[in-house]
């Protein structure tokens, strides 16, 4: 294994700790950008969910994995930045400007959420954000001469210098991944600037931070801000992507899939937030295959256990009904929520340094180190 | 005036449904300190197994009733046992977590195994109508507000009366502490999450005849009884049911006054506003740690 010595304060911000981390990044970045050439159509759409996903994951991330504000009013910013875009749309706004507008009041909108929450922690904040998205699905509903109510709005084919760049082509897969990129090296640089020390303090204890001179206030509302601002620009993406938009699209299971992002990924690094957009957008191919494959395959394996045609083709029609039911997805979900919280509270990217840290100390590896200290902290109303 | 009154009494009815739910947040509130997001998925639960016990087994209401609620906090018992157990003590984000996953999962198995039609009870109540002059009262709705009211002052004395409630008191408090004192601390918790989930299906059955028993019916409410507990101020037994009267009231109103589309967003506007103004709400009280 690699020692890393850390003689001085440089050495501790470097965004690559040691040339192994740009060769792995340098082949992730260069694999993505000749997927569109070899992937099918399929997993390309795909892969663009998985980018949006990631950038909503990331910004999440600044504001409920480093400032500790934990959000359930995300898909309201996404809706926000979408329907901006498709509203300045309409006037012939060229797109790099309606991105930035969308990104701008966003953030704006964001930093006026975060105004009122500050006085808010834990509980209250959550039921705060669930309030305020929930309003603004009835304002997307209701505001019939901007938003088109609940007929919902076409969004029209992007163009960007006077070239069209069709939803499902590989440019505008090229455009969503930069965004991503970007936005991950941004929030990078942001963390390691006193801004996100901020933050991470603000997390870590409040009155600490406070004692030490940070001004708790005007960061959790910058925090607010950042983290609307990057949703609202996944919010122009998004509604390119597909091409039309109604309020019924931004709900509050919306929302909620957006903390299961950084809740199976892990909320305390940026890898997490691209993991979990991986898992959550793969759980719909993923279900289509338990549909149309698996049935048969377990049928097969039954067969080649012994069972007759009779009892296999009785099993394959079982595990058919099966999967084709219902509410299947909302409980796979619920179920996975469940296991992470309980089993892998680190999610994935926490997983991913279990199994490094393993073989790095192979002979000497204790389990004990990632376990999760309990607190039993007193009552909050005695804070 | 008639409408007035009319609107009023429908509100308040609506209300102590919200008022019911809010009681089970805050009391796992109270002993836990976290929020259980899946009490409005309890209390469709409850109703989906009064129906299966009245509806589909044929038994007399009240017996089915008492079946539901046994059965429900047993259910609450297990819930606590399996998901909340494990990461008590842990972050309240946890846990929140953990509820809503578990409300997930309980909706989705509750529309694969009863269906996503809506279910309606036949209860005593169905029928019949209480005239007083030309006011026009619904016996189903005086029976909601009747239930609540005696819920209400069972669980208050409960809390406040019996050793059982004092140590759920101290264990919010301070969990740590209340263990060392000799208080069953896990046992306590459980017996809060089996009260609670027999609250809401108390809910769920007399909700029965007013809305139907679908499978979303507890999302819908449940976020309808978040103001009504941040109104009330979490964790106080009465502020729960009079902050639900008041958002069914609100919304009962803006219903019928203002314009169509106020009438879904009145409760989280009045919650936001309660939230800025006054975060411990009408019944809360604000202690400040002495250092």
């Amino acid at each position: 294994m690699r020692f890393l010595f850390k003689t001085d304060y440089e050495d501790d911000i470097k965004l690559f700790p040691h040339s192994g981390y740009l060769v792995s990044y340098g082949i992730l970045l260069a694999l993505l950008l000749i997927a569109p050439y070899v992937l099918s159509s399929y997993l390309m759409s795909q892969l663009v969910f998985v980018c949006i996903y990631a950038i909503v994951g990331v910004a999440l991330l600044i504001l409920t994995g480093f400032t500790g504000q934990a959000s359930l009013g995300h898909a309201a910013f996404l809706a926000i930045g979408a329907y901006t875009a498709a509203y300045l749309q309409k006037y012939n706004v060229p797109f790099p400007i309606y991105f930035l507008a969308a990104g701008g009041l966003t953030g704006i909108i964001g930093a006026m959420v975060g105004f009122p929450a500050l006085r808010l922690t834990g509980i209250y904040l959550v039921i705060a954000t669930i309030s305020f998205a929930l309003i603004v699905e009835e304002i997307l509903a209701r505001w019939e001469s901007v938003t088109h109510g609940n007929e919902g709005m076409r969004v029209k084919t992007l163009s960007l210098l006077g070239v069209t760049v069709p939803r499902d082509s590989p440019t505008f897969y090229f455009l969503c991944l930069s965004v991503l990129v970007l936005t991950i090296v941004g929030t990078l640089n942001l963390l390691r600037s006193p801004t996100g020390r901020a933050f991470v303090a603000i997390r870590d204890s409040e009155t600490a931070a406070r004692s030490m001179g940070v001004n708790v206030a005007l960061y959790k509302v910058k925090s607010f801000a950042i983290s609307a601002a990057i949703t609202g620009f996944a919010g122009v993406l998004f509604a390119h992507k597909l091409s039309f938009i109604s309020p019924e699209m931004f709900t509050l299971q919306l929302s909620i899939e957006f903390i299961i992002v950084i809740l199976i990924g892990g909320t305390f690094s940026l890898h997490g937030a691209v993991l979990g957009a991986i898992f959550i957008v793969m759980i719909d191919p993923f279900l289509t295959y338990l549909k149309d494959d698996m049935p048969g395959m377990i049928a097969g394996i039954a067969a080649t256990f012994g069972a007759g045609p009779a009892t296999a083709g009785n099993i394959q029609s079982k595990v058919a009904a099966f999967a084709s039911l219902n509410g299947l997805k909302g409980a796979i979900y619920g179920i996975i929520i469940v296991l992470f919280v309980l089993f892998e509270p680190l999610g994935l990217y926490g997983r991913w340094l279990k199994i490094k840290l393993f073989f790095q100390l192979f002979p000497l590896y204790k389990r004990a180190t990632f376990k999760r200290q309990k607190i039993y902290v007193k009552s909050e109303r005695n804070r | 005036m008639l409408d007035f009154v009319q609107q009023l009494v429908s509100g308040v009815a609506l209300g102590c449904v919200y008022g019911l739910i809010a009681l089970g947040f805050v009391l796992v509130y109270k002993a836990t300190e976290v929020v259980n997001f899946a009490q409005g998925d309890l209390m469709m639960l409850g109703g989906f197994f009064a129906f299966t016990f009245i509806g589909m087994m044929g038994l007399n209401y009240w017996i089915g009733f008492a079946g539901a609620v046994a059965a429900m906090a047993l259910f609450g018992m297990l819930a606590e046992r399996v998901v909340v157990r494990p990461i008590l003590g842990y972050p309240q984000f946890s846990i929140i977590m953990a509820t809503i996953g578990l409300g997930y999962f309980l909706r989705s198995v509750a529309g694969m195994i009863w269906g996503t039609d809506d279910l309606k009870i036949e209860t005593p109540f169905s029928q019949g109508v209480l005239r007083i002059g030309s006011l026009v009262l619904a016996y189903d709705k005086l029976s909601v507000i009747a239930a609540t009211m005696i819920l209400c002052t069972l669980l208050y004395l409960f809390f406040n009366k019996t050793t059982l409630g004092t140590a759920m008191r101290a264990s919010s408090e301070n969990m740590l502490a209340a263990y060392y004192m000799g208080i069953p601390v896990k046992r306590v918790v459980s017996i809060v999450w089996a009260i609670s989930a027999a609250v809401a299906t108390c809910a769920g059955v007399l909700l029965a005849p007013i809305t139907f028993i679908h499978s979303n019916v507890g999302l819908v409410l449940g976020l309808k009884a978040f103001p009504a507990a941040v109104l009330g101020g979490f964790g106080s037994i009465p502020g729960a049911v009079v902050g639900g009267v008041l958002i069914g009231v609100i919304e009962s109103m803006a219903g019928f006054y203002l314009p169509e589309g106020w009438k879904d967003v009145a409760p989280y506007l009045v919650l936001l506003a309660v939230l800025l103004l006054k975060p411990e709400g009408l019944f809360g009280h604000h202690v400040r740690k002495k250092v």
